[in-house]
Parts: structure tokens; sequence; C-alpha cells
């Protein structure tokens, strides 16, 4: 299996995952708003899929799957509905286990932990940990609608990574600026257009400041006009950040205009990957083919 | 039988003692029904077993055996190894304990009902399991679940005549008292029409609160 998947990040594979500090230090034009985003840009390896089977029952979604994401990269999954985009995503977030194999996340194991030497399935405390270094957007954007926008964001901030109510306000505003928002920070969700509320729940996701965004479909339930808005918020996040984005879309040219790599899902596994440009113009797989253009 | 307003007047004192034992038991009876079926509730949902299956096995335990029978174990076993209390006390202790079953089931659909997609959030913001359920589920959940909880407490209302037989003497009690000791009839209408008064106003509140609440 391990042969024919492809490897995104050309750079070395580190050795033993292992928690490394990373030292903070923003890419020049970073807005200040996404300034601590994602401090990492050295391209090495940050997310690790090393073996990895899921199964639904008697469903294997995920076949040994093996891939990584170098730091800073953006990777576009592309595959036919049903070849395990969003389980993949949702593996990451922590939101489904793996039957078998193990996810690291800039050196450190997100499903399991070390013990005495042994590995283990991670207990709540240490997923809790890695995990905050992953944000995601969904579909359905998933704002609580019993806070207004400016808690939606501060919300986590504070009560997660210790802010003060003020620090997380003031970081929330400038995001919501970032995103065209400013004027409906007291709104609640449901007084605001689908676009809207997904361009919070970017921001709500930002203001964790993870190394990696998550984003599955997260145009899909919009009205078509409201496409084009999200989509610029997050092009001017993908081209002025560094920050990791693995991204799951049926927007072709976002896609083309944002990827580093494209990743081509069938069968709960990678069968092809590449630039966008070699992706959309001159696929080697004849799935790839098939599959493109059916969407294209 | 003639309507006689002299009965009603000697009756009016003890009616006022009665209307406010009710009401206390109601009130406070209300309370602990509310805060002990929300603790039912997320216990029920606590992914410890220990926990989760004595509270499910007492919960139906109490559901399913007469409110009467709970008042005179409370009243009369429980002093045998505990606290003896007052008959109000222990009044408020029966109906709340008793109702916080009703509640409990209330309270579980409204949490089943919130979307998972709150709780994917949640574990996305990686908030903790406490502040997830204080700051994103419960409120969502209670809000929608607000009318049903009223329900309940005219339910409750409609119970609380129950209480008299183990000597806290609510309205019906003491009307019952009053035209035993004087062959009058006149002191039942008058607690009949004290329910209605109650209960009416509470359910238009109620059905107000449905629809501002319930979307
Ligand atoms: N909770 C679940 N229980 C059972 N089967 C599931 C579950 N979640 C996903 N599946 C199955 O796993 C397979 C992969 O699903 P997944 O959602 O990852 O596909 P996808 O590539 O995101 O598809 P789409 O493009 O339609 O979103 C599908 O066959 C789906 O039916
Ligand atoms: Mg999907």
């Amino acid at each position: 299996m391990s042969n024919d998947t492809p490897n995104p990040a050309p750079e070395d594979k580190p050795q033993t995952p292992e928690g490394k500090p990373q030292t903070p230090e923003a890419a020049p034009g970073v807005p200040e708003a996404l300034a601590h985003v994602n401090p990492k840009v050295d391209g090495s390896e940050l997310i690790r899929f090393d073996r990895v089977t899921k199964r639904f029952g008697d469903h294997v979604v995920l076949d040994d799957l093996e891939f990584t994401v170098a730091s800073g990269k953006h990777v576009t999954l592309i595959g036919p509905s049903g070849s395990g985009k969003t389980t993949i995503l949702r593996l990451l977030m922590t939101l489904l286990k793996p039957d078998e194999g193990t996810i690291s996340v800039g050196g450190r194991y997100l499903t399991h932990e070390e013990r005495n030497g042994k590995l283990v399935p991670a207990g709540e405390k240490h997923i809790r940990e890695v995990r905050k270094n992953i944000g995601m957007v969904f579909q359905q954007f998933n704002l609580f609608p019993n806070m207004r926008v400016l808690r939606n964001i501060t919300e986590a901030p504070v009560h997660v990574l210790g802010l003060s109510k003020e620090e997380a306000e003031e970081r929330a505003r400038e995001l919501l600026e970032l995103v065209g928002l400013t004027e409906h920070v007291d709104k609640y969700p449901s007084q605001l257009s689908g676009g809207q509320q997904q361009r919070v729940a970017i921001a709500r996701a930002l203001a964790m400041r993870p190394q990696v965004l998550l984003l599955d479909e997260v145009t899909s339930a919009l009205d078509p006009e409201l496409v084009a808005g999200v989509l610029d918020v997050l092009r001017d996040i993908a081209h002025t950040t560094d920050i990791t984005m693995l991204c799951v879309t049926h927007e072709m040219n976002f896609a083309r205009d944002i990827s580093d790599d494209v990743l081509m899902f069938n069968e709960g596994r990678v069968i092809e990957s590449g630039s966008p440009e070699k992706m959309f113009n001159d696929p080697d797989h004849p799935r790839t083919r098939e599959f493109l253009s059916a969407v294209l | 039988m003639n309507w006689d307003w002299d009965v009603v007047a000697d009756f009016m004192p003890r009616f006022w003692d009665g209307v406010l034992v009710t009401l206390q038991a109601l009130v406070l009876g209300s309370l602990l029904a509310f805060s002990l079926g929300l603790v039912w509730a997320i216990a029920q949902r606590s992914k410890v077993k220990l926990i989760r299956w004595p509270v499910v096995g007492i919960t139906e335990f109490i559901r399913n055996t007469p409110l009467l029978v709970q008042l005179f174990f409370l009243f009369y076993v429980v002093p045998e190894w505990g606290p003896s209390m007052s008959p109000l006390v222990t009044g408020v202790i029966g109906l709340g304990l008793h109702y916080s079953t009703y509640t409990a089931e209330v309270y579980r659909a409204g949490i089943d009902g919130v979307p998972v997609g709150q709780w994917e959030a949640a574990t996305a913001l990686s908030l903790p399991r406490t502040r997830t359920w204080t700051a994103v589920i419960l409120p969502q959940a209670i809000r929608r679940v607000v009318p049903a909880l009223g329900n309940y407490v005219v339910a409750m209302l409609k119970d609380s005549p129950m209480i008299a037989v183990i000597g806290a003497f609510e309205m019906l009690g003491e009307a019952r008292a009053f035209s035993n000791e004087t062959f009058t009839f006149e002191a039942y209408t008058i607690v009949g029409i004290a329910f209605i008064v109650i209960a009416y106003p509470a359910s238009l509140l109620i059905r107000a609160m449905e629809r501002r609440l319930v979307k």
C-alpha cells in the first residue's frame, strides 16, 4: 500500500513523533489577526496518517491509509462520494477514532500516547492537548445559536486557551474584520445569512490559532450567490497565512487557486496526488480522469 | 341545599392557610423537580455505568410507583432511621422527587433535540465538558422544554391535595376538614374555583411561552 501512496511532503519523514515546542514567528505580510496562526512555516511534516483503517461495521471506509501533509501546505481532497474524505477530516478532529493505525499532528500522536514505553489509545487529556492545534469549519456552520456572534468567537479562547475576556474580544474583532462582518458582532447567528454564518464559523475556528484548518465542503449548504464571499475569505487566508489547510470541496476553481497539493481518493486510498495543474489538467490515473470529467 | 355566605366567611381563614400550603408545596416542589430532574437527565448520559445505571433504576422505580405510597414512605418510614420532617417539608420532597422523574424525561428529550453538530463544534473547539453542557447544550435544550416543564407544574398542582394524607393541609385538606366539621359543602366549591384560578392562567402562560420559545 505504502508504495503507491504519494507523499505530498517532499521533506524528511521525522523519526518518532514527539512534542517539540514551536517558536511563534509571523510570516511577512500576514494580517495582524492571523499573526500567530501558524508559527511553523518550515515545510516539515505536520500531519501523518500511518496505516489508518476505519470501518463502519463491515464497511471498510479507509483501508490502511498513509499520507502526510507538510506544514503550511494547502491540500485539497477530492474523490467520489463515499470515498472517505469527510471521514479523514473527522478522524483528525477526533470526532471519530481509527480502528487501526496512528495519526500524528505536529510530531505528536493524536490518537495514541506513550505510557511506560508502550503506545496506548490516547486519554481525554492528551487528545485535548493535541487537538488544540486543529480547527474545523463544518458544512452546516454549527454556530452556537444561543450566543451572539462575538461570544461564539470568544467562548473557546476564554475557556480553553485562558485568554481574558478583553484579549479574546480584541482577537474576535480583528477576525471579524478579516471576514468582513464587523457590523454584526452583536447579532445572533439566526439573524445572519448562511454565508455570513459560515464566515463567523471561520473566524471562530481561527480564533483558536490552530496550526491546521479543516474545511469540509464549507460552501455546500450555501445559496449559490453566497458562495463567492466565503471562498474569497478562505482564499485570503490561504494566500496571506501559512496555516495548513485540509480542504474538501467541489469548487474546483477554488481548489486550483489555493491548493499546493491535490489528493485523489478512491475506495479508502489515495490513488493519485500532485499539484493542481497536474491533477486537473493531466491526471495519470483513469479514475481521476473519470471523476474530474464528471465534476468539472 | 342553599348557598350560605356565612359558611363561606367562616371558611375563609382556613382557606387562606390552605392556599399558602398549596402554593408553598407547588413552588418549592417545582424547584426541586426542576433541579433534581436536570441532575438525573445529565447523570443518565454519563459515560460511567456506575452512575448511569443506579440513576436509571431509581428514576424508573419512582416514576412507576404511586405518589401516595411515596408520601407515606417518606413520612412514616424514613424517620425510623433518618430525620423526621414536618408534613409540609415531606410533601415538598415527595412531590419534588416524584415529579423530578418526569422532568428528567423532559430534559432528556430536550438534550437529545440539540443537533449533534453542536456537540461536534464544541469538540472541535476543545471546550471542556462542563462548559459544553452549561454554555452550549443546556441553554438550547432547556429553552425548548420550558413549556413541557410548565405542564408538569400544573399536573403537580392537581396532585398537591395528596400531601394532606400526611397532614400537610393544603386547600382541599382544609376544605374537607371544615366541611366534615360543619356538614356544609361551600368550602369544596371555593377550593374548586381556587384550583381553576391558579391553573388556568398558568396554562395560558405556558402556551405563551411555547409560542415564544419553541421554534
Ligand atoms: N457514522 C457512520 N456510520 C456508518 N457509515 C458511515 C458513517 N459515516 C460515514 N459512513 C460511510 O463511510 C463512507 C465514507 O463516508 P464519507 O462521509 O467519509 O465520504 P465522503 O468522501 O465525505 O463522501 P461525500 O463526498 O458524499 O461527502 C460512506 O460510505 C458512508 O456511508
Ligand atoms: Mg463528505
